[in-house]
């Protein structure tokens, strides 16, 4: 029996993924908060602290609702959509963000800085900064800043300071460069808040334990909506802390499928596409060895997908992990087939799934007509479309 | 004897600091890179760090992203650096470290790595972003070229951990002089000299100061604290602000200043 809950081993590693790469400044704050995040995540104190939050501050546990007229509309499958949407922000990233910044409290640090690519893991910890009275710093290249317009306000209006970076491709895998060298440099005062489940040990494992609450409410609850297990368990995956929040629950059950979409952009051509476990190979970018986007001297090469959240040449290690030893199987959705699921979810059911989400939608809608009536398929909706909004009305042909 | 061993040997002898300016390999061009090289030599520097470009460079201010962007751009690879070793080595005899981060070195293979690097004529590698307890492998693949991997002590490294670190480190220690990314600075931190004897009281391994490290009378105060310095954003600095074609002299000049202050 798999039992991947001793895993990462001691030094972080997933197999041959994970470990901590990182300069020798960083090595006492990672150690300190790995050695905080034993300390009070089984706290009674701390757990209890967060239960409360997640329940009254950010509305959980949030539903899993059974989408009968998408289900219908496919006439295959049934699909049921963990409602991550519905969680305050508007996404899955205010759980590890609820976390951490408790952890950031404890720690005394009262600067925090966060990377963000779609501006959902900005906007979930200029949330709690505001929160917990701690001043905030978010680092967005400057394309997603661009295209994520909406989320920028919204980390504004709640205090924090927005630094756009203009360096490499100005996406997301530049904002954690800036985002670790300024923690490089302010390393004694501040709290990094990293929001996927990458990065250097213990990063990937604290992620995952502030996620794990999607897996461990979905599987009580699609057991008691459709009488069992699901047959097939979907997330979209990037630096995957949605997937592996939710596919934690369900590792260790043989009959659960477990599938990762990752974005398929514009095609198959190098930087066209954010496909890292269908095209990555094994290197070492943000402090982890994983499977990256990378030319053959080892240099990161540049990513393309309609979802800002998607844009990254890497993936968490314990995904890469999963892909290695067969638990997980990966696919890949273009920026259009993302689109149509869109378009699809949003008018079957009535609900606009962020763009990142759409994916994992598609994965579904791509399953689920070639499945009985009887295949349970549980997607990880992992946020809301809102912050789409203009993408989507450009996309649609439509002016806001 | 590994070069490097050699130098600080006789650099001790004489009191004096291991001078090691930094060039990019690939900046301003191919051609200019082994230039300046040569003409720091020539200046007066005792060992020169050979910085490989990568793409998400996180231990690097502004400064030494933008050259390593240029060189980038100008289509460098892991070759051109050995091909600017060999040409660097076919005119002296001072030490040599390649540096470079995790990724680039990986993908080439850490044994071709170790034997090219060493074939070259270098003597040490440097990098960044592993971790003694990491290193196994590298360690491993250059035991057989008589190759070093140099580590590194930070502001933030605990007395245990610096002890650690020390064990077994060979050549020199790199100890950053800031808490912070490469970058010239003006002024050293007030804290540097007790964190230079922190380092020296746990292990007796060379101590060579980098980061922020620009002018002579950085060198100056550094002297009877450490036992060499690194500078590399104070001389491309100096190459972006030259006009086109007097770089190469204006950096050498620069050198030769800290030459004579070390």
């Amino acid at each position: 029996m798999l039992d991947t809950r001793t895993l990462p081993d001691e030094y972080g590693y997933y197999g041959p993924f994970g470990g901590r790469y990182v300069p020798e400044t960083l090595v006492a704050a990672l150690d300190e908060l790995e050695a905080s995040f034993q300390r009070h995540h089984r706290d009674p104190a701390f757990v209890d602290e967060l239960e409360n939050l997640l329940h009254f501050y950010a509305g959980r546990p949030t539903p899993t609702y059974h989408a009968t007229r998408l289900s219908k509309e496919l006439g295959g499958a049934q699909l049921y959509l963990k409602r991550e949407d519905l969680a305050h922000t508007g996404a899955h990233k205010i759980n590890n963000a609820l976390g951490q910044g408790l952890l950031a409290r404890v720690s005394g640090k009262r600067r925090v800085i966060a990377e963000t690519g779609a501006g959902q893991h900005g906007v979930a910890s200029a949330t709690v900064c505001a929160m917990l009275g701690l001043d905030c710093v978010v680092y967005m290249g400057e394309e997603d800043v661009h295209r994520q317009a909406l989320n920028v306000a919204r980390m504004r209006t709640l205090g924090a300071e927005v630094i756009s970076v203009t360096s490499g491709t100005r996406t997301l895998k530049d904002a954690i460069n800036e985002a670790l060298r300024d923690w490089v440099t302010n390393v004694e005062s501040t709290f990094y808040l990293f929001g996927s489940a990458t990065g250097p040990h213990p990063y990937p494992k604290i992620v995952r334990e502030f996620q794990r609450v999607i897996g461990r409410e979905a599987r009580a609850q699609i057991q008691e909506l459709s009488g069992g297990l699901p047959n097939t368990v979907i997330a979209c995956v990037n630096g995957g802390s949605n997937a592996i929040g939710i596919f934690s629950a369900f590792i260790e059950d043989p009959g659960v499928a477990l599938i990762g979409v990752e974005a398929g952009g514009r095609g198959g051509d190098q930087g066209e596409h954010a496909a890292t476990v269908e095209c990555g190979t094994l290197g070492i970018l943000h402090g982890s060895r994983s499977l990256l986007l990378q030319d053959e001297g080892g240099q990161i090469i540049g990513t393309h997908s309609i979802a800002a959240g998607l844009d990254y040449p890497g993936v968490g290690p314990e995904l890469a992990y999963l892909h290695h030893i067969g638990r997980a199987s990966y696919a890949t959705i273009d920026d259009a087939e993302a689109m149509r699921a869109l378009s699809l979810l949003a008018r079957t059911e009535g609900i606009i799934p962020a763009l990142e989400s759409a994916h994992a939608v598609a994965g579904a809608v791509r399953l689920a007509s070639e499945a009985s009536s009887d295949h349970v398929i549980l997607v990880n909706l992992s946020g809301r479309g809102d912050k789409d909004m203009e993408t989507i009305a450009a996309q649609l042909g439509e002016r806001p | 004897m590994n070069r490097i061993d050699s130098t600080f040997k006789s650099a001790k002898a004489e009191s004096r600091l291991v001078l090691a300016p930094y060039v990019t390999v690939g900046y301003p061009t191919r051609e200019s890179a082994v230039e300046l090289a040569l003409a720091y030599v020539e200046a007066g520097a005792d060992m020169l760090e050979i910085g490989m470009p990568f793409s998400d460079p996180i231990a690097d201010g502004p400064t030494v992203q933008l050259a390593s962007q240029i060189a980038l751009e100008g289509g460098v690879w892991l070759e051109d650096a050995f091909h600017l070793i060999e040409r660097i080595r076919a005119q002296t005899d001072i030490p040599l470290a390649l540096m470079g981060y995790a990724n680039p070195f990986m993908q080439f293979g850490l044994g071709a790595l170790a034997s090219a690097t060493s074939a070259a004529g270098a003597d040490g590698l440097i990098v960044p972003d592993v971790l003694p307890e990491h290193a196994h492998d590298i360690e491993a693949a250059n035991a057989e070229h008589g190759l070093y991997l140099i580590r590194f002590a930070a502001p933030t490294t605990p007395p245990e951990r610096l002890r650690q670190v020390g064990h077994g480190a060979q050549g020199f220690i790199y100890c950053v002089s800031v808490t912070g990314v490469t970058g010239s600075r003006a002024e050293l931190s007030d804290s540097l000299p007790a964190y230079l004897a922190r380092v020296g009281k746990a292990t007796s391994i060379p101590r060579v100061v980098g980061f922020g490290i620009s002018k002579p009378e950085h060198l100056r105060s550094l002297r009877g604290r450490a036992e060499g310095a690194i500078v590399a954003s104070a001389l491309i600095d100096i190459v972006q602000a030259s006009p086109p074609g007097r770089g190469v002299e204006a950096a050498a000049a620069h050198v030769r200043s800290l030459a004579a202050a070390a």
